[in-house]
């Protein structure tokens, strides 16, 4: 794949600008799955389609009477506009809100989200000062999202990358299939936190429930309360200082760090006896890593 | 999906007919096919208030011979009253199949309600001193106007909008489900019942009649066989978490109790809130916004977890 600049590519229809980055939209099946690398290509952090916006450029935004849809595509004019940084007013618990934010963004809620609520984001950092329902920052592949009180059930679904902070307790199922990222609560985990999960890491400050890390494949799960029993090929490892270091770090970024420090925290990874990442056929292990 | 709530005030009495339909509305997208009301009411000294349909909405089509029906089954209803000994003190039709009487009865009223029940297309939605329980086809707001309900007052209730998944879309396959012939219990239901056929039978071997094939109505059964053998409330829901399978969270009310559980996996959701004065419950976050706009905490029960209130 030849090297595109930004310029070029916002030019490009949607057809061609899928080419040009190497992607296809043949039906893909078996071993298509296949692209080629090329070593030179410039990386992109950021989607040549963002729009460019000013973080000191503010605006409130009230969705009491707005849908989903309407509040969703109006975020999106905004920061068409130039606004960096939006504050929801009284989401009321609705469902979706401030998903598939795709650039960076401050995007401030005042009070509480229902189910969804900035799923598949890519960037933005968003502060929720109220609880989330279920699947908040599901599939969340860049960012931060920092949830200051509760939150429900698949906390972190199939997150790929960001970080994604409840500074109180969630429900069941969190980081149910993670595949990259760090998920970290404040407070408690319910049952089967961590299952099949692939890669990134978790962080409980307090206890977990039962069948903590079922199946995982891989990546780390950090307790730091009681853990009511560990899933099938999860086991315990020690604690080392680069672990204890990383965590002392995330922590203490997000106001987290218990007074007691991390020494105390139980490390829980892959036995990696039920799945093993190297069965995979070199094509498919160069998509992965 | 389906939808399900619940609120209880602590020590008084407030709106709970449009509190209810309030965050039944917000849950309408869980279930649209029907939607189910148990309202708890000041209990009436010494008398009973009795809910029951005598034939289902869909029969309103079939022409004009369901009236001459209609008319013959309250007939023999009231003839089964009197038979009884039960006083009518008033009378009430939401609408022509379904009705409302405030009784006074000094017998058993199991007996009576068995009686009533032997009546072909007559079941007895509801039976007690303080329940009521509405249930009809459509959204909360068309079953609350047509029942009028906004203006009911009590201090407790549960509500339901069903999404059909495993039997059919009609009054009988509606929650919440009295726990007959148990006075004032009622139950709603979120899930799938696994083992319904094996409980199923095993209650039928005691003795206990099922009105239709929704494996909701089992937790009615179950609970009421349950308290009628001196458990309590408390115990039943936990009784009933490692007894039935399947994936599930249920509330149930009793003439001054709420309660819920959550299966093994919390698989089903349920948001809490919890103050001095009101505990409101409900699949989402959303139902309870529509009663409480203000901001609050409230958070997730986990899996296993049995919760009893007082009104």
């Amino acid at each position: 794949m030849a090297s595109v600049s930004d310029a070029e590519l916002k030019k490009m229809s949607q057809d061609e600008r899928v080419k040009a980055l190497g992607m296809t939209t043949e039906q893909l099946t078996g071993k298509s799955l296949y692209i080629e690398f090329d070593p030179g290509a410039e990386e992109r952090f950021i989607y040549p389609w963002a729009p460019v916006v000013d973080f000191n450029k503010r605006v409130e935004l009230d969705t009491d009477k707005l849908t989903t849809r309407e509040v969703n595509k109006k975020i999106r004019e905004l920061m068409s506009e130039g606004y960096g940084t939006i504050v929801l007013q009284n989401p009321r618990g609705k469902h979706s809100l401030g998903v598939g934010i795709l650039s960076k963004l401050n995007l401030i809620v005042e009070g509480s989200l229902g189910y969804f609520g900035v799923g598949l984001i890519d960037g933005p950092n968003v502060r929720i000062n109220g609880r989330v329902g279920w699947s908040c920052g599901e599939n969340m592949m860049a960012g931060t999202v920092v949830v200051e009180k509760n939150a429900g059930s698949t906390f972190g679904a199939a997150i790929r990358g960001g970080d994604l902070v409840c500074k109180g307790s969630v429900g069941s199922r969190t980081g149910i299939d993670m595949k990259g990222g760090t998920i970290i609560v404040g407070g408690d985990t319910g049952a089967l936190s961590g299952f099949m999960m692939q890669r990134g890491r978790m962080v409980v400050c307090g206890n977990a429930g039962k069948n903590l890390g079922d199946s995982m494949y891989d990546g780390t799960i950090y307790v730091g309360g009681d853990i009511k029993s560990l899933g099938v090929d999860a086991v315990e490892k020690p604690l080392t200082d680069l672990d204890k270091a990383w965590l002392t770090r995330k922590l203490k970024q997000y106001e987290l760090l218990p007074s007691k420090g991390v020494d105390h925290f139980k490390k829980i990874v892959a036995g990696k006896q039920l799945w093993n990442y190297d069965n995979l056929e070199p094509t498919e292990k160069k998509l992965i890593l | 999906m389906c939808g399900i709530a619940g609120l209880i005030h602590r020590g008084k009495s407030s709106n709970v007919g449009a509190e209810m339909t309030s965050m039944l509305m917000a849950l309408k997208h869980r279930g649209p096919d029907s939607t189910g009301y148990a309202l708890y009411g000041e209990p009436q000294d010494g008398d009973y208030v009795m809910r029951l349909k005598v034939a289902e909405a869909e029969d309103m089509d079939r022409g004009r011979g369901i009236h001459k029906v209609i008319a013959d089954r309250i007939e023999l209803v009231e003839g089964i009253l009197r038979d009884h000994g039960a006083k009518v003190k008033s009378k009430q039709n939401a609408t022509e199949y379904a009705l409302r009487y405030v009784l006074t009865h000094d017998g058993d009223t199991a007996d009576l309600a068995k009686h009533i029940e032997e009546t072909d297309g007559v079941e007895i939605l509801s039976l007690g001193n303080g329940l009521e329980l509405i249930k009809d086809l459509g959204d909360a707001s068309d079953v609350s106007s047509a029942y009028n309900l906004t203006s009911f007052e009590g201090t407790h209730g549960i509500g339901h909008t069903r999404m059909a998944t495993e039997s059919d879309v009609d009054i009988r396959s509606a929650h919440p489900y009295w726990a007959f012939p148990y006075n004032d219990v009622s139950v709603v239901h979120n899930g799938q019942i696994t083992n319904y056929w094996i409980m199923r039978r095993e209650m039928e071997r005691k003795g206990h009649r099922f009105m239709s094939n929704c494996d909701s109505e089992l937790l009615a059964v179950y609970t009421a066989h349950n308290l009628a053998n001196g458990v309590s409330l408390e115990e039943s829901l936990r009784r009933s978490i490692s007894e039935i399978d399947g994936v599930f969270t249920y509330l149930v009310a009793t003439k001054d109790q709420l309660g819920m559980a959550k299966d093994t996996m919390a698989a089903k959701p349920l948001v809490l809130y919890e103050s001095d004065d009101l505990i409101a419950m409900a699949s989402e976050e959303v139902a309870i916004r529509a009663i409480l706009p203000q901001e609050i905490d409230t958070y997730d029960p986990y899996d296993e977890e049995v919760r009893v209130w007082q009104a």
